[in-house]
């Protein structure tokens, strides 16, 4: 109940945040102490997601291959994002690598 | 019909009068707004090899995850914002407070506010519903498209059935490969670790916002403080780690100003 509670809220803070300027701010230019931090929200929100993910996903800070292959697929498939953009690819990619290192270790 | 009068501006709120569409007179015609939709529709068609996968993976890692597959689905349409939608389905799994799930899917989502500025002064010509509805469409993808045709597209009538087309083309393939996804989700064993295939998809958003070093600042310096703080309660880790990064951003910005 209280994850649909907060994905309702989600929803309408977003369409709030789409319709701000459209809707109720108007013509008015983005001011500029507002703009300069925006610029750095969507690579600092995104590393912040994908960094714990990769190297402590069960909480413990593990780098080695055999504890935690996660670390390893995901640089392999930082590679591929890197040179081909690819979402497809690199989920192919990310996983293959996975799965390998974890019936090698 | 050449060169109609329109009544623009909040009603009661210093009300503009101004001429408008002088060229698209013709262009209200129901088959040509047909047309315009549809160019919508094909513009943002490529863009679908990027989009389905990753709405593919969202219904997967719902099925599998805590969230589960109904409100999965449902995300898809009361959200409507792949990133955020996914960043809900990961910090829910890993046992994240409500809040916190609700500040970091805004804070994932606040970018709207740019586009919103940029396409303002274009939707201002639309009638009221128009400005509205529209903006639930409104996504990176459809910002970029219909940004683009607004510097060759100047009727508001072609604006307005171009983003449309371009909001709903992705809109329809969105809520299918979600659904798609949640029914394979429920076929594929955990032990085959599908979460991981989040963070691979936010690792190429990534590789586009850190081609500028201030961005890349941003990047590591958010990444590694969310990483140290993974411990914090809530699930807190995550805000502190896209605060300080965007801190960071900022401050490499002003530095490497000459």
């Amino acid at each position: 109940m209280i994850m649909w509670l907060a994905v309702v809220v989600i929803g309408i803070g977003t369409y709030l945040t789409r319709l701000s300027f459209i809707g109720v701010f108007g013509d008015r230019e983005i001011p500029a102490w507002m703009e300069q931090p925006l610029r750095y929200v969507a690579p600092a929100v995104l590393a912040a997601i994908v960094l714990p993910a990769v190297v402590r996903p069960e909480g413990a800070f593990e780098l080695f291959p055999a504890a935690n292959p996660r670390a390893f697929a995901a640089v392999i498939a930082a590679a591929v994002a890197y040179k081909w953009r690819n979402v497809s690819l690199v989920i192919v990619v990310g996983m293959g690598s996975l799965w390998l290192l974890d019936w090698l270790f | 019909m050449v060169g109609r009068l329109e009544v623009v501006g909040a009603a009661g709120c210093g009300t503009v009068v101004k001429v408008a569409n002088p060229v698209g007179g013709t262009v209200s015609k129901p088959d040509q707004r047909r047309q315009v939709f549809t160019e919508g529709v094909r513009a943002v068609a490529p863009l679908l090899l990027a989009v389905v996968p990753f709405g593919l993976v969202l219904g997967v890692t719902a099925a599998g995850s805590l969230i589960g597959g109904g409100l999965g689905i449902a995300t898809s349409w009361i959200i409507f914002a792949g990133a955020a939608q996914l960043a809900t389905v990961q910090l829910f799994d890993t046992g994240a407070n409500a809040a916190v799930v609700v500040i970091t899917a805004l804070v994932v989502n606040i970018r709207h506010l740019m586009y919103s500025a940029a396409l303002a002064p274009h939707f201002r010509e639309f009638p009221r519903r128009s400005r509205y509805l529209l903006p639930y469409l409104l996504t990176d993808q459809a910002f970029a498209l219909s940004i683009l045709r607004y510097e060759t597209a100047h009727d508001p009538v072609s604006k307005r059935w171009f983003f449309l087309g371009a909001g709903l083309g992705l809109w329809v393939p969105w809520q299918i490969a979600t659904i798609a996804g949640v029914v394979l989700g429920a076929q594929i064993p955990d032990s085959l670790g599908l979460g991981f295939a989040i963070p691979l998809v936010f690792l190429v958003l990534l590789i586009p916002v850190v081609q500028t070093r201030p961005g890349l600042v941003a990047a590591i310096v958010g990444g590694v403080i969310a990483v140290v703080a993974a411990g914090a309660p809530y699930g807190l880790g995550l805000v502190i780690g896209a605060v300080t990064g965007v801190g960071a951003g900022v401050a490499a910005e002003q530095v490497g100003r000459p």
